[in-house]
């Protein structure tokens, strides 16, 4: 029987998701033993026309990491759906927007500014920035032009399972590929990850007080942290109570608060909104005055509560 | 206790055996004169006052009434020819002693004694002891004494000097039969503050008081200061006075609570503008309902602080109410009770100017416009507008000592000076300090305003969120009088329908927390307004007690994992619902 053929595609991903595959160590051997790598463009020479050359649906699984924000990705994630059997939205960016969704809360015109003439470190005197189409001696050059927003995947195509974090952690990765291999699959539309908040296996949840009040909230350099106590009893804001568990809490064993790179359980959508409203309900606060004192000690709220799911909530982007 | 039977003056009488002969005497109405007869203090027959003749038999004695013990069979005469003749003589010798005494020339009157054959001395004192005895006795303070012998003796305090023992209690006063002891500076002494005139250690607090029964004032009855007197438990009938009762706190259960809390006040001090506190004319609406209350430190005459009589009144609405920078609300009762005051004041005192400056006439209640209408034709000004400021700066001497309203005339267009005499501040009510506080306490809510909040203000006006708290009066909101009461009938019938009841409907949308979801981190724990919901450390689960779920939501709107959610009132179905609305 023929080993199963699988793909790996990046769009606007950092490439730590690449990473993660190869940090498979000697257990990616066991991948490459059990399936068939049709195309990697990152670790292996595949071009657009191979994929274009393949069957429809011949592809078993593509793990597709990173967010849609160029029309080239959009592009090129349409062909692979063509040719796949499963999607799998592989890690934060493609499953929520991830970090390149912090760009909806502006619009591709500042960020354009921001990267190629205002920011400080620019040397820029001809003020060039790119553009889909510009001429040259040899005729009108294409480049992939940036979208207005960047999407999570499944805003764009159809999506089977996502695998979330930044990185994936390798214990899912594994779990992952078993599963497909053996077809011991969710129904479809599953996070392969448990379906608890991380509060649910984190050791410092027994030190949360019986009615846990915030009066103040520090960000983690301003307070020395206690290594055990539970962040938010510490006044720091931990995303672990509505973030997704299965990561092992790899940030809280290390002394920091959880970031909410796995995104929300089932029954939340918006991550962000959700825990706005859980963290407000925790206010030590008796007047308007109290309440306001205690916000404005919160840094950046839309880079704190949507680090990673600007794409996938309600926000969704700027509207101009 | 043994009766036996005696004659008075030829009656025959029953008494217990060894009672005192004055007390039989007076249960029977005959008088018989002393002056050194208190039934609070032992007898011991000093003044000699009381001589009467008694008769056992074939044996006759002239005894004291105040401390002769009565026996069986005995024969008794207050007014006999030899009792009259002893009693002058008597008194004759105590006038030798004190001439001027006004009770004992007045007894001699009485006795057609016009020269007393021994003279007249200029002594206060009978030396009949009751101030020592009361002060040793019943009091207990130990302060007063006898001094010296013979004609030398005299009542004094230690080496007659201010006794640091005494209390300032004036009982040596108060049972001194000549009157020759007064307290001086009684005022400071006893009563740390007496806005209404001196009151007894043990009173009524005040005419409506509820429940209408006496109170005794800690710091200056004397049993708290010496552990003597006790005066009130020997004439108490009802027994009910009890000196070593304790403040205890009792647990009561009920199954309905009516929170009536009332209001306050607000600081008028808060207003700057207006100088209360710094200007001594310038009163709250309080203060001069104190000022003119016919109980009150003037007889309920108005006047000034420096004691004239008011010839310009200004009553100024709505301070602190319907005003942004203190409270948007109106207080509802300032229009009504201004107006009275300014119909009182008329009534008072006819040829003074009462301006009533305001922002609207808000007469609203049964019978209240005609009030309004009628005080027009009473001759009160009324000026359409708020008052700027009050300060005291006079133009010319005739405006010296007065206060000056600033005020818009928005009526007649133009900014007015007008100087009176005294100004009333119809100050905005506010809410309890401690409302909020209660609020939890009760898992009710408080509205932004700091006042209780109904649960509907159509269909559950009395009611609160919380099944068996009922709320009314001014705790509620401001209201008048009728409106209170009102409320309070409605608060009260409805906690009597659930009483009678016997049994509760629950509340079917509650919230649930699923278990499968939830992760243990415990914020809804200490959300729950109705502790319904428990963190299960063993499952590391919290869990949700749906008999005292209201199904407010609070959980459901703060659980970051979804797993509290809202029966019928799911996320999901929410969405649904909106997605249909939209049709998308």
């Amino acid at each position: 029987m023929a080993k199963p053929k699988v793909a790996f595609y990046w769009c606007a991903s950092c490439g730590g998701c690449e990473e993660a595959v190869v940090d498979l160590a000697e257990d990616i051997l066991k991948v490459v033993e059990a399936v068939d790598i049709v195309f990697w463009p990152c670790a292996l020479d595949f071009k657009k026309t191979d994929v274009e050359a393949m069957e429809d649906g011949s592809i078993a699984v593509t793990f597709i990491n990173g967010a849609i924000n160029s029309d080239e990705q959009e592009e090129m994630v349409h062909l692979i759906r063509k040719k796949s059997g499963l999607i799998v939205a592989f890690g934060a960016c493609s499953h929520l927007g991830g970090i390149p969704g912090l760009a909806n809360l502006t619009d591709k015109e500042s960020i354009l500014r921001a990267s190629y003439l205002t920011g400080p470190t620019n040397v820029n005197q001809e003020k060039t920035i790119p553009l889909a189409k510009s001429p040259s001696p040899d005729g009108e050059l294409h480049l992939p032009e940036l979208k207005a927003n960047a999407l999570a995947l499944d805003q764009v195509i159809d999506v089977d399972y996502y695998i979330p974090g930044c990185s994936v952690p390798k214990k899912l990765i594994l779990d992952a590929v078993t599963a497909i291999l053996t077809g011991n699959l969710p129904p479809k539309g599953s996070v392969l990850a448990p379906t608890r908040t991380n509060c649910d296996t984190c050791e410092r949840n027994k030190t949360k007080p019986e009615k846990l009040t915030i009066s103040k909230f520090y960000r983690p350099y301003e307070i020395e942290l206690d290594e055990e106590k539970c962040f938010l009893a510490q006044g720091v804001i931990c995303m672990g109570p509505v973030t997704r568990g299965g990561c092992d809490e790899r940030c809280i064993k290390g002394n920091m608060p959880c970031r909410g790179c796995f995104g929300p359980v089932d029954n939340v959508y918006d991550q962000g909104a959700k825990f706005i409203s859980a963290l407000a309900s925790l206010f030590d606060a008796k007047t308007d005055e109290e309440v306001q004192a205690i916000v404005d000690t919160i840094q950046d709220p839309a880079g704190t509560f949507y680090r990673f799911s600007v794409a996938k909530s309600y926000l969704g982007h700027k509207v101009s | 206790m043994e009766t036996i039977k005696l004659k008075i003056n030829g009656f025959e009488v029953e008494a217990f055996d060894r009672q005192p002969l004055i007390e039989v005497a007076e249960k029977l109405g005959i008088k018989i004169p002393t002056l050194c007869h208190n039934p609070i203090i032992e007898p011991y027959g000093v003044c000699r006052v009381c001589t009467v003749e008694v008769r056992h038999g074939r044996r006759v004695r002239m005894v004291t009434a105040c401390n002769y013990p009565v026996t069986n069979g005995i024969e008794v005469f207050t007014e006999s020819e030899r009792v009259i003749r002893n009693r002058k003589m008597i008194i004759e010798w105590l006038l030798a002693r004190c001439g001027n005494v006004p009770v004992l020339n007045k007894l001699a009157e009485q006795y057609g004694i016009t020269e007393p054959r021994f003279g007249r001395g200029t002594d206060d004192c009978i030396l009949c002891g009751l101030c020592v005895r009361v002060c040793q006795d019943v009091v207990k303070a130990n302060v007063l004494g006898f001094f010296e012998r013979g004609p030398k003796r005299y009542v004094s305090t230690a080496f007659d000097q201010t006794s640091d023992l005494c209390i300032t209690c004036g009982a040596c006063a108060s049972v001194c039969p000549t009157g020759c002891i007064t307290v001086e500076g009684l005022q400071e002494g006893i009563y740390k503050e007496m806005p209404m005139g001196p009151i007894t250690p043990i009173h009524i607090d005040f005419m409506q008081a509820v429940p209408k029964k006496a109170v005794i004032d800690h710091d200056s009855c004397i049993n708290f200061k010496t552990g003597g007197c006790k005066v009130c438990v020997d004439v108490c009938e009802a027994e009910a006075i009890d000196h070593s009762m304790q403040e205890t706190e009792k647990e009561v259960d009920v199954g309905t609570i009516l929170l009536s809390t009332g209001f306050k006040l607000q600081d008028g001090e808060a207003l700057k503008e207006y100088g209360y506190g710094k200007y001594p004319n310038i009163l709250t609406s309080l203060d001069f309902e104190v000022l003119n209350n016919a109980n009150g430190p003037t007889g309920g005459k108005i006047f000034t602080q420096e004691g004239k009589v008011p010839k310009a009144i200004g009553i100024i609405h709505c301070v602190g109410s319907r005003d942004k920078k203190y409270h948007e609300y109106c207080s509802r009762v300032c229009c009504m009770y201004a107006l009275k005051f300014a119909h009182l004041i008329k009534e008072k005192i006819h040829d003074c100017e009462v301006y009533n400056f305001y922002i609207d006439m808000r007469c609203f209640g049964k019978g209240y416009e005609e009030f309004y209408n009628r005080l027009l034709k009473e001759g009160v000004n009324f000026v359409r507008g708020k008052v700027a400021e009050i300060n005291d700066a006079a133009l010319d001497k005739s405006e010296e000592g007065k206060l000056i309203l600033r005020a818009e005339d928005t009526m007649i267009g133009t900014v007015r000076r007008i100087p009176v005499d005294m100004v009333v501040l119809c100050l905005a009510v506010e809410a309890q300090e401690d409302a909020k506080e209660l609020s939890h306490f009760f898992s009710c809510s408080v509205g932004r305003d700091g006042f209780f909040i109904e649960k509907h203000p159509k269909l559950a006006p009395v009611s609160t969120a919380a099944d068996g708290i009922f709320i009314a009066g001014m705790a509620q909101g401001p209201k008048d009088i009728p409106d209170t009461v009102a409320q309070a009938g409605a608060a009260s019938s409805a906690m009597l329908s659930l009483i009678q009841q016997k049994e509760v409907e629950a509340e079917v949308v509650t919230a649930m927390i699923d278990e499968e979801t939830c992760s243990g981190c415990q914020i809804c724990v200490g959300l729950c307004p109705y502790t319904a919901i428990t963190y299960n450390k063993d499952k590391n689960k919290s869990e949700l007690n749906e008999a005292l779920c209201k199904g407010c939501g609070t959980c459901v709107a703060a659980c970051p994992s979804g797993a509290a959610q809202q029966k019928n009132f799911r996320d999901s179905q929410i969405f649904a619902e909106i997605k249909g609305i939209l049709a998308v």
